[in-house]
Parts: C-alpha cells; structure tokens; sequence
C-alpha cells in the first residue's frame, strides 16, 4: 500500500506522462504546463510505447470522440511488448471494441441504465445506504468508511442489477481489485480477469436453468451473446461497478471535509446536491492515468501528424481542470459552479454507460451520510490518508472516519 | 428550432435526458434516444442546445 508520493517537482519532465500528485485532490501539477505550453505532446510511456498525451479539454473530447482513433489499446501495462501487435479484445470487452462490434453490445446493455430506470431504482438505493449507516452507527470509535460504506453501495447495488450473490464477493472483490492495480503483472491480471470470467460462467449456467429477474438471466435468455461473451460482458460491468462509486464516494467525502465551506453549504441547501456530484466529478475525476485510444491511420490533430499506430492518451482529469471550459478557478471545488459538461465518465461511444447508476448512487450517499452524521471527520491527518497512487483508478486506500 | 436525431449513432448514454426531459426520453427496451418534441419551442433552445453539447455520440442537431 502506497500513501501519497512526495514529488520534487512539479514542473514536468518532457518526453514523459506526468505522474506524481502534489495535492490528493488534483492531477499531477505537470498538467498545467503542458496545457499552457504544449497540449499535444509525444511522450514515451512507462511501458516503452511512444506516443502522445493530450491534456486541453477541447483535444480530449476531439480524440474520444473521433472514430479514427481506435478503443482496443495494447501495452497497457509493463510487461506488454511496446511492439506487440494489436490482439483482437477477449470476448465480451466491449470497452476495447470499435464500430458495429462495439455497438451491439453496448446495444444490448443500454435499455438497462436508462435514466428513468435508474431513477426508478433510488429508493432501492436510498434503503441500502440506509442500512449501511445504521451497521456503521452501531460502531465503536474510527471506522474506515471505504469498508463499511462506500465499498458496500455499489456492490450491493450492481450485484442486486446483475443477479450476482452478494456472499462471493470476498473473491470477486479481490479479482476486480488485482485488475486495476498499475504494478500487477500481465500474468497476474489474466489471471484475475479468468478468475472473473469462470465466476461469471458458472453463474450465468446456473441462470440458463433458473433465471431470474437480472441482467444477466436477461443476456442468457437473450440467446445473442456466446457463453465467453456472456463472461466477458458480466464481469466488466461487475468490474467497472465496484471501485469506481466506491472511490467517488469515499474520496468525494474526504474531499468535502477537507472544503467545510463548500460542505457547509451543502448542508443548508440540499437542492446542491446535483451540482455537487457533478463538481466532485468534474474536480476529481478517478480515472486518473486517462483513456488509451490508437490511431487507426494517420491523424492530423491541431497541427501534429499522429501516426497510425500510435498511442493516445487523453488525460480526463486534465481536461476537468482547463480553464477555457471551466472558468473561475477551475483548481477549486466549487459546488456552485454552473453546469458544464465534464469529463469525467469520458466522451465519445464509450462514455460510461452506468454514469446514471453512479450519481443515483453518489447522491444517495452523500446526503444520507452527513445527514446521519452531522459532526463526522477524519480520524487521522488528511495527509496519512493513503491514496491510490497505484491504481487506475484513484481514491483512497482507506478512510479512517469518527463522528 | 428544429432538433434532428441520429438514432443510429446514439449510444444511450441519457445526457439529453439529463439536460431537456421535455424534449428527450430514451426507449425502454434499449435507452435509445426518443424525441418528445421535434420543434421545441424557442424557450426551450438552452437546454436542447445543452443536450447537443453534452451528447458524448454527437447525435443531436439543433437546426435553427
Ligand atoms: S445523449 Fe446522445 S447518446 Fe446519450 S441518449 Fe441522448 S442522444 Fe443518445
């Protein structure tokens, strides 16, 4: 477990992604230069690739946006040959696909997070948070509030959506876990993401005798999708439905406490809570390393020749703090600030297709949270609070909470 | 103002719904976009524009 690392720096090394944070909140302070001085900048990545960041708003959504860059990014890890060629996505992995492939999958999931069906699903949502808190009231002193809180909400909830028992999560919990973190080997990533298949496939065997009212009894009944597909599909949306709202929960308390002003508000004005979630989005924006895209052939992009074949990174949290599209101090929670169409479920077809599950979620939870608990705060220094450097997606490792 | 839709591109993402419940709503069976009203009127054009600018699949026109 890693805490915060201490940079030396903060102006950014050309030729590299910047890494390293100075404040727990914001993205590496490289950032800024690099949106000042060179927004499109080639880079070689750790892994050996070479290739470009873009870190302005207006490129980012330009990159995810445009089908001539491509989802299915290889080397995305150290110890991916930086020359490895381009490997088709494994079954189901939708979020690596490109045009119709890409589609009919996405097509097959959408009707499930509609807007109105998500809404639907609030009281539901409003009922476990509830529970939650009412097992943490009965804690004695410092709880982490990762563990007894913010973890078991999306769980619970995409569990409940999936038709998956919530009692194997220990296993799965671990897999999705071992999947994000940066430092995992190849080796030790496939074998969590097979882990998660079987787990998936077994169950999904289970439903094609017994289904039951779930998304995925729905798929199997469906008959469009083939059993590995089926996996691959079940465990990505199992994956992508546990760390992220966990560490938007997590992290966006932490972030609150540490802004009382801005909480304080809050409190006084519920009517803030849709322009709050959508500002802790926009400030912290987990997905703190950026989307991969390849270019499919050659691409000019504001003057720079990217060519086919090469890596894009588009730095998500970079683009949230770009002062052409959010003015006014975009360095600055500011729960206030006017709506304005954010990065931080990404842009483009693969925009996050739970985005509406996870501010039901956030809202949920962060109302009844500091409702419960009017006088809640750290149990330890914000700065021993370890942070998930290591991850791809960040927040914390840990939130030592008392009330 | 005219809005157009391209059903096809769209990938159920609900951001116009977010942005014009009057104007937009999603199909249930697959959270395509449905368009309540093809000529909003002029009251409406902020959040309909709105929605165009958010739409991540670039599906909405907004026409004058
Ligand atoms: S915002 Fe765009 S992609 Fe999302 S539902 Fe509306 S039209 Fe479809």
């Amino acid at each position: 477990m890693t805490g915060n690392q201490p940079t030396t720096s903060t102006r950014h090394t050309p030729g590299t992604q910047p890494m390293g944070r100075t404040c727990p909140f914001s993205p590496p302070e490289g950032y800024r230069t690099l949106r000042e001085e060179d927004p499109i900048t080639p880079v070689t990545f750790p892994d050996g690739a070479k290739g470009w960041v873009v870190s302005r708003y207006a490129d980012v959504r330009t990159v995810l946006a445009d089908p001539r860059f491509g989802a299915n990014r290889r080397r995305v890890r150290p110890g991916d040959a930086p020359d490895a060629p381009l490997a088709p996505p494994p079954p189901g992995m939708f979020i690596m696909m490109d045009g119709p492939e890409h589609t009919r999958f996405r097509r097959l999931l959408t009707g499930q997070f509609t807007v109105r069906r998500m809404q639907k699903l609030a009281p539901a949502v409003e009922q476990i948070v509830a529970d939650q808190l009412e097992a943490m009231a009965g804690a004695e002193g410092p709880v982490d509030l990762l563990q007894a809180f913010a973890l078991p909400i999306p769980s619970l909830v995409i569990c409940e959506l999936l038709g998956v028992p919530y009692e194997d999560r220990a296993e799965f919990q671990e897999n999705s876990s071992m999947v994000l973190r940066l430092e995992a080997s190849r080796d030790e990533v496939m074998q969590a993401q097979s882990a998660m298949n079987e787990y998936i496939h077994q169950l999904a065997v289970a439903k094609r005798a017994h289904p039951t009212d779930d998304i995925l009894s729905g798929l199997v009944q469906s008959e469009q999708l083939t059993d590995e597909e089926l996996a691959g599909v079940g465990s990505l949306l199992l994956l992508a439905g546990h760390e992220t709202t966990a560490n938007m929960i997590a992290l966006g308390t932490m972030c609150l406490l540490e802004n009382p002003e801005q909480l304080a508000a809050l409190r006084s004005d519920p009517a803030l809570m849709d322009g709050a979630v959508e500002e802790l989005l926009r400030y912290l924006t987990i997905i703190q390393y950026g989307l991969r895209r390849v270019a499919l052939e050659d691409v000019e992009l504001d003057g720079h020749r990217i060519e086919a074949g090469a890596t894009v990174l588009a730095s998500l949290s970079s683009g949230n703090r770009d002062a052409t599209q959010f003015p006014d101090s975009p360095d600055a929670l500011d729960i206030h600030r006017p709506y304005r169409t954010h990065l931080a479920f990404g842009h483009g077809v693969h925009q996050c297709i739970g985005q509406q599950l996870a501010r039901v979620e956030m809202k949920a939870a962060l109302s009844a949270l500091f409702d419960r608990f009017p006088t809640l705060r750290l149990a330890v220094p914000a700065d021993q609070v370890p942070m998930r450097d290591d991850m791809l997606i960040y927040g914390v490792h840990e939130l030592p909470v008392t009330w | 103002m005219k809005v157009v839709i391209d059903e096809d591109k769209c990938v159920g993402a609900g951001q116009c719904v977010m942005a014009a419940a009057e104007v937009f709503d999603q199909r249930d069976e697959d959270g395509i976009v449905v368009l309540l009203d093809a000529a909003p009127p002029e009251s409406r054009r902020a959040p309909v524009e709105d929605a165009a600018v958010r739409c991540p699949a670039l599906a909405i026109e907004v026409l004058p």
